[in-house]
């Protein structure tokens, strides 16, 4: 297990308001690693600063084994560095297929000369049924995906972002708004995919990460404040009271 | 008429004695004029100062209002007797006012004749009357005299202005008269060093005409003379390098006029000489077929010359060298070099403080600017900001108001209460039209603001063709009361019109009454809620939908106020909406969404740069817009979100 | 490839065919052809529109598919008119001057003719010099060049800089509107070097064909525009086709998505802004030679909303929607203001269409934005749908 993200002493701030305070994460590849935390813990954030989307005012954040920093790269060149990013509300291209969607996201030459000149392969026709195997979307492939139902367009995102073969998967409450059967499924995925990358889940769901069995973050305020097993982190008193205290009340 | 006849009579009550000479008892006007009767009835230009130097001697009391009827054309010659007479002419009969008593009487036309006095004899008249007028009791008379002697300024005015100081009641009038005799002794005194003392007086002086006085007296002439070691003559403004201070084709024609070199032959002339010179299909040898190139038609022009038909050719070496031989140089016509170097001296620093006024000028310019630009967007920013919404229809609710404004100036026809009555019912107008606009049509295309935009513009350009087709295309006054009307005027330089002035206090008013909604009442706060994070505040018990609907009626409103403000100053037409619309994009664009600083910004800085960018270039205002709008594209790249940028999660999308 | 490509997309089999038989329909009836059902004026129109049609399948690439609602494509339409229109005012006033000055007794030297031309062209802004912006009028290749080359400069410059600053949505579109104002502002002036607001005239007339009847021109344009419509239409379905379209699709509908699928939005934003802004450019060269005269208030804002509102009306997101709307509404447009419709008398009010056209399509337009946002073109959608 080596190192594959790693962010340290990172803060960020809006408008006075410390969304993350000197922040320190590291995550191996393969590994499969939930992130909880309170409202404005600054999970979303935290996602947020690894993906490019908010550049932060201090810190390191490094990637890979040579360890590239992803300061000041364009959300699209960390996405092709190898880093998958799923939202919190399932988005998917709605007015699209579901081949369509996953064809996007497959790996191939991202350059707009590139995409048009690009012509349908068996290799990738291949890809996408495999793909879509894996998140069960098989019999659904030439439905517009508009059409499918919230639990399967979760599974369409993360299927996506399998699609792009990334190092590391970033989702954001994937199981929120699913029935049970449903987390099921989405747990298996997740934990196939960490079988050869990192995956990080951001979880407000205590059942649905125990059921990842998987090491555990603790943001409060910005930073972290415990990590270990679920047993672990959930014996914590601080954690309890910041936390766990608070939602059982 | 009468007015200044009683003036006069009166003046000359109060002052004749500071004019009474020994014998002014026993003289009369009449017999002065008897005594000089040849120079009044056939004056000349050059003689009849003599008339007039025993006028003026005589100190009589009349002798004003005598000059004043000659100089109109008022007096009559009784044939008879050689008599003088006031008279004016009414049908066949004359009203004659004898000169000395006043006595009327009516006659016949018969046997009288008018004395027309030519133009430059009535100057000389002018001149004598001023020196009158001048110390005249009543201030309007010698405000008027001393307006002629600044209108036209002669050498001989001096005398007697100069004579008039002391006695001046009047403060600002003596002032006045204290600068006319500085212009006039930088002009004309005899002595330089009084020229050069008055000069130096003028350099703090910014007005027009002093800088024209001063102008006039370094008013130079250009010149051209051989080139020598020793220079030109005279007193030299500058010298001129053909090539880069004029033109060698404006510098070779200056040679020819000196009589220094023969014209040189345009290719015009060069053409017209050698048509009419074509003998059996050619010109001096060339056939006429060759002659469609330049060098061939020199060719064909220097065989003419050469057979003596036409002048030489004058080649471009040639010309060159001429005007290599000749020095080109401006002359003063002013002789004395010292005069002319305080004048300069007295100029630039006057420019410099011109320069400085300009500045404070264009700053209000801009201010003025900058608060219409305040007043049109400010709407525009409020909706924009809370909804999210552009409103292409907001340029006509501006229309709106100001058209509202017009109807109630049809019908109370006092301009200062038909204003006070337009602000509020303008606002009223376009509140319930936005009101309605939002319910209607906005209501339904939240979260695609980009059919806002689109369904707002139908509507946009529904309301220009209605207010054409109610109004009609011309365009329709919103009359400014009368205590609106001209410019507070600081200098020549510094002006700024009062209705600018209260167009920018409006603006003042209106950033204060936003900022007190926004900030201090119910209805504010819940503005900003929605503002900033719509979905918790509709879950704090806040209506958006309400919410929604005040703040697009208030922002509509406040553009149908911006309306009846930019009404009072531009026309009012149906398309007046679209010259402003765009210019209120830019400054929410610029200022940045939701805030009114970020409006108050954009506008000051819109308001800032167009003025400024007006003045680098203002013969051509379109140009300046060219720039103001590339300029603003080019701000975009630097700062996304405008001057004032919200930040966090709130302007994340 | 061309088969499974057509039978793919049905629509550009439809579409071609009708474009060809209606361009054969109007040249057998034109007033060339000796029919004359047809008038050339009205050959003139319809092959305006055609052009018309052209730019509005470019907006609806850029805003239906692309979601980038550009205010600015007609000053695009407007480059291409103005580049051509160059040529051709050029061309012809040389050949005129060319023909006065040889009936006189010598012949001119190329300085007099090139004045000549100048002052005959720039003479209504008190000029007779050439700008530098004319240095290549002479050249017919080389402005043919720039009605592909100047649209393409300015939307890839423009383009870059504001997709560069992420500017999307409104601002963007405000963005597009403030450069068609600069534009238009810049072409008002006199000495912009085009003529001011006089614009460049007399463009009706090709010069090489002077012998040719206005009917015979007005045809071969009609037939011109037809076939630039129908290459656009094939162009644009073939971009769109594919895994392009998904992209560009992918952008209008959650640019954040196709992000971080590791996309560079930018890009693509780019290559559609430059492209359709090219294809304007194309249109606008062949609309004003038919249209006879160019000057800059058809750049003005208002135009290239009204091209919004064209592609609105006849449906985004598909390309006969936008021909449809562009066709529909300026025909019904010149219908209107040409004084077509007669009056409609309330008894208390005569209603004049010439005077209440604009508040008609105004409120029609806030209603198609309201009721139909698929607009013309969503009404073939229950056509399709209905057997089914």
């Amino acid at each position: 297990m080596n190192t594959l993200l790693e962010v340290s002493g990172v803060s960020v701030t809006f408008d006075g308001f410390r969304a993350i305070n000197n922040l320190s994460i590291q995550v191996a590849q393969p590994e499969l690693r939930a992130v909880i935390g309170p409202n404005g813990a600054g999970k979303t954030t935290f996602m947020d600063i690894v993906t490019g989307k908010t550049k932060p005012d201090t810190g390191r954040v490094l990637f890979g084994d040579k360890g590239v920093s992803l300061l000041g790269m364009s959300e699209a060149d960390i996405a092709n560095a190898g880093i998958g990013r799923k939202f919190q509300k399932p988005t998917v291209f709605e007015d699209q297929t579901v081949r369509q969607n996953l064809a996007m996201a497959l790996k191939n030459p991202r350059g707009p000369f590139a995409v048009l000149f690009h012509r349908k392969t068996t290799e990738g026709a291949a890809r996408i049924e495999e793909l879509a195997e894996e998140i069960g979307l098989t019999d659904q492939l030439t439905r517009i995906s508009g059409e499918l139902s919230h639990g399967q367009k979760q599974w369409l995102e993360i299927g996506m972002l399998l699609a792009q073969d990334p190092r590391l998967l970033l989702v954001d409450e994937p199981a929120a708004g699913m029935t049970a059967e449903e987390r099921e499924k989405t747990t298996d995925i997740l934990k196939r995919a960490a079988e050869t990358r990192a995956v990080v889940v951001v979880e407000h769901d205590m059942e649905f990460v125990r059921r990842l069995d998987c090491k555990v973050t603790v943001l409060h305020e910005g930073s972290v404040l415990a990590e270990g097993s679920l047993d672990h982190v959930t014996s914590n008193p601080t954690v309890i009271d910041v936390y766990l205290g608070r939602s059982d009340a | 008429m009468l007015r200044p006849i009683l003036f006069l009579v009166l003046f000359f009550g109060l002052a004749a004695p500071a004019y009474a000479p020994v014998h002014a008892q026993e003289l009369t006007l009449q017999t002065i004029l008897q005594e000089n009767s040849d120079e009044i009835t056939k004056p000349k230009r050059r003689t009849v100062s003599t008339a007039l130097d025993a006028l003026v001697a005589s100190g009589l009391p009349q002798v004003t209002q005598f000059l004043e009827q000659w100089q109109d054309k008022g007096v009559w010659l009784r044939e008879d007797d050689g008599l003088y007479f006031y008279a004016s002419a009414d049908g066949g009969d004359l009203t004659l006012t004898d000169i000395d008593t006043g006595a009327e009487s009516t006659v016949p036309k018969d046997g009288f004749k008018q004395l027309k006095p030519n133009g430059g004899v009535r100057r000389v008249i002018a001149t004598a009357l001023v020196q009158f007028q001048l110390s005249d009791p009543d201030l309007a008379r010698r405000e008027t005299a001393v307006q002629s002697i600044a209108r036209r300024p002669e050498a001989s005015q001096l005398g007697p202005l100069l004579a008039s100081v002391d006695g001046e009641p009047d403060a600002a009038l003596k002032a006045r008269k204290i600068q006319l005799a500085n212009f006039l002794s930088a002009s004309f005194a005899e002595d330089p060093a009084d020229r050069i003392a008055a000069i130096e007086s003028l350099s703090t002086d910014t007005s027009i005409e002093a800088r024209a006085v001063l102008n006039q007296i370094l008013n130079a002439k250009p010149d051209v003379a051989p080139r020598t070691d020793a220079g030109p003559e005279g007193n030299i403004a500058r010298e001129l390098k053909p090539g880069s201070d004029l033109s060698s084709e404006d510098a070779y024609a200056q040679l020819v006029e000196a009589g220094f070199a023969q014209a040189a032959i345009t290719p015009a002339a060069l053409r017209e000489a050698i048509v009419s010179n074509v003998v059996e299909g050619k010109v001096g040898g060339v056939p006429t077929a060759q002659l469609n190139s330049q060098d061939n038609r020199v060719k064909a022009y220097t065989a003419l010359a050469e057979d003596g038909i036409v002048p030489p050719f004058v080649t471009a070496e040639e010309r060159e060298a001429a005007i290599e031989a000749h020095v080109f140089f401006e002359e003063y016509s002013e002789k004395d070099p010292a005069i002319t170097t305080a004048a300069l001296d007295a100029l630039n620093s006057i420019e410099t403080r011109v320069a400085a006024a300009q500045t404070v000028d264009l700053t209000l310019d801009a201010l003025s600017l900058a608060s219409i630009y305040f007043l049109a967007a400010i709407g525009l920013a409020i909706t924009f900001g809370v909804m999210g919404v552009i409103n292409m229809a907001h340029g006509e609710f501006i229309m709106m108001g100001a058209y509202t404004g017009y109807v109630i100036q049809l019908f109370v026809p006092d301009y200062t209460l038909s204003i006070l009555i337009a602000l509020p019912v303008a606002f009223a107008v376009t509140f319930g039209a936005g009101v309605a606009m939002e319910r209607l049509v906005i209501r339904h295309l939240y979260h695609r603001p980009l059919e806002t935009l689109l369904a707002t513009f139908g509507i946009s350009i529904a309301l220009q063709q209605l207010a054409k087709n109610i109004f009609g295309t011309q365009a329709r006054p919103l009359t400014s009361p009368a205590w609106l009307d001209g410019a507070w005027v600081v200098s020549d330089v510094i002006q700024i019109s009062y209705i600018r002035i209260a167009i920018f206090v409006m603006a003042l008013m209106f950033l204060a009454l936003i900022l007190f909604v926004l900030k201090r009442t119910r209805l504010g706060l819940e503005v900003r809620a929605v503002t900033q994070n719509p979905g918790m505040a509709a879950s704090m018990g806040i209506n958006p939908d309400r919410i929604n609907m005040m703040t697009f009626g208030l922002g509509s409103g406040i553009a149908g106020i911006a309306g009846v403000a930019i009404g009072l100053y531009a026309k009012v037409t149906s398309e007046m909406g679209t010259d402003y619309i765009v210019q209120s994009f830019m400054t929410v664009v610029v200022g940045g969404v939701g805030n009114v600083w970020g409006t108050l910004a954009g506008a000051s800085m819109i308001g800032f740069l167009q003025k400024g960018i007006e003045w680098f270039n203002p013969s051509n205002t379109l140009a300046a817009q060219t720039y103001m709008v590339l300029f603003i594209i080019l701000f975009i790249q630097f700062r996304p979100k405008g001057i004032v940028a919200l930040k966090g999660r709130a302007a994340a999308d | 490839m061309r088969k499974t490509f057509i039978s793919q997309h049905p629509s550009v089999l439809w579409f071609l065919a009708i474009l060809g038989l209606f361009t054969v329909f109007v040249a057998v009836m034109s007033e060339a052809s000796g029919i004359g059902l047809i008038s050339t004026s009205m050959v003139k129109t319809l092959g305006k529109t055609l052009c018309l049609a052209l730019i509005a399948i470019a907006m609806d690439v850029v805003w239906g598919y692309c979601g980038i609602l550009s205010l600015g494509h007609f000053a695009f339409f407007g480059i291409g008119g103005y580049a051509i229109g160059m040529w051709l005012m050029y061309a012809r006033t040389e050949s005129i001057i060319t023909a006065n000055l040889s009936s006189q007794v010598i012949p001119p030297t190329p300085q007099e003719v090139t004045d000549a031309i100048g002052n005959q062209i720039f003479g209504v802004v008190g000029s007779s010099e050439f700008p530098m912006l004319w240095a290549f009028s002479h050249s017919l290749t080389l402005h043919l060049l720039m009605v592909v080359l100047i649209p393409g400069l300015l939307a890839l410059i423009f383009g870059w800089l504001a997709f560069r600053s992420r500017v999307t949505g409104v601002y963007l579109s405000i963005l597009t509107q403030a450069m068609t104002l600069a534009l238009s502002l810049y072409l008002f002036q006199n000495d912009s070097g085009l003529r001011g607001n006089n614009g460049l005239s007399g463009l009706q007339n090709i010069p090489g064909y002077e012998d040719a009847s206005q009917a015979s021109i007005s045809v071969a344009f009609f037939a011109v525009s037809a076939l630039a419509l129908g290459l656009g239409y094939v162009l644009f379905t073939l971009v769109l086709s594919g895994k392009m379209g998904s992209v560009v699709k992918g952008i209008r509908d959650n640019e954040a998505r196709v992000r971080f699928l590791g996309y560079k939005v930018e890009n693509y934003k780019l290559f559609i802004f430059t492209l359709t802004a090219i294809i304007a450019g194309i249109a606008g060269a062949l609309y004003y030679p038919q249209a006879g005269i160019i000057n800059p208030a058809e750049i003005a804002p208002i135009a290239s909303i009204y091209l919004a509102v064209w592609v609105a009306i006849g449906g985004r997101g598909r390309l006969y929607g936008a021909v449809i709307g562009a066709a529909f509404v300026s025909l019904l447009s010149s219908w209107f203001t040409g004084g077509g419709v007669p009056p409609l008398n309330l008894g208390f009010y005569t209603i004049l269409w010439t005077d209440w056209w604009l508040v008609l399509l105004g409120v029609a337009f806030v209603c198609v934005t309201l009721f139909f946002p698929k607009g013309i073109g969503g009404l073939f959608d229950y056509l399709v749908r209905k057997p089914s």
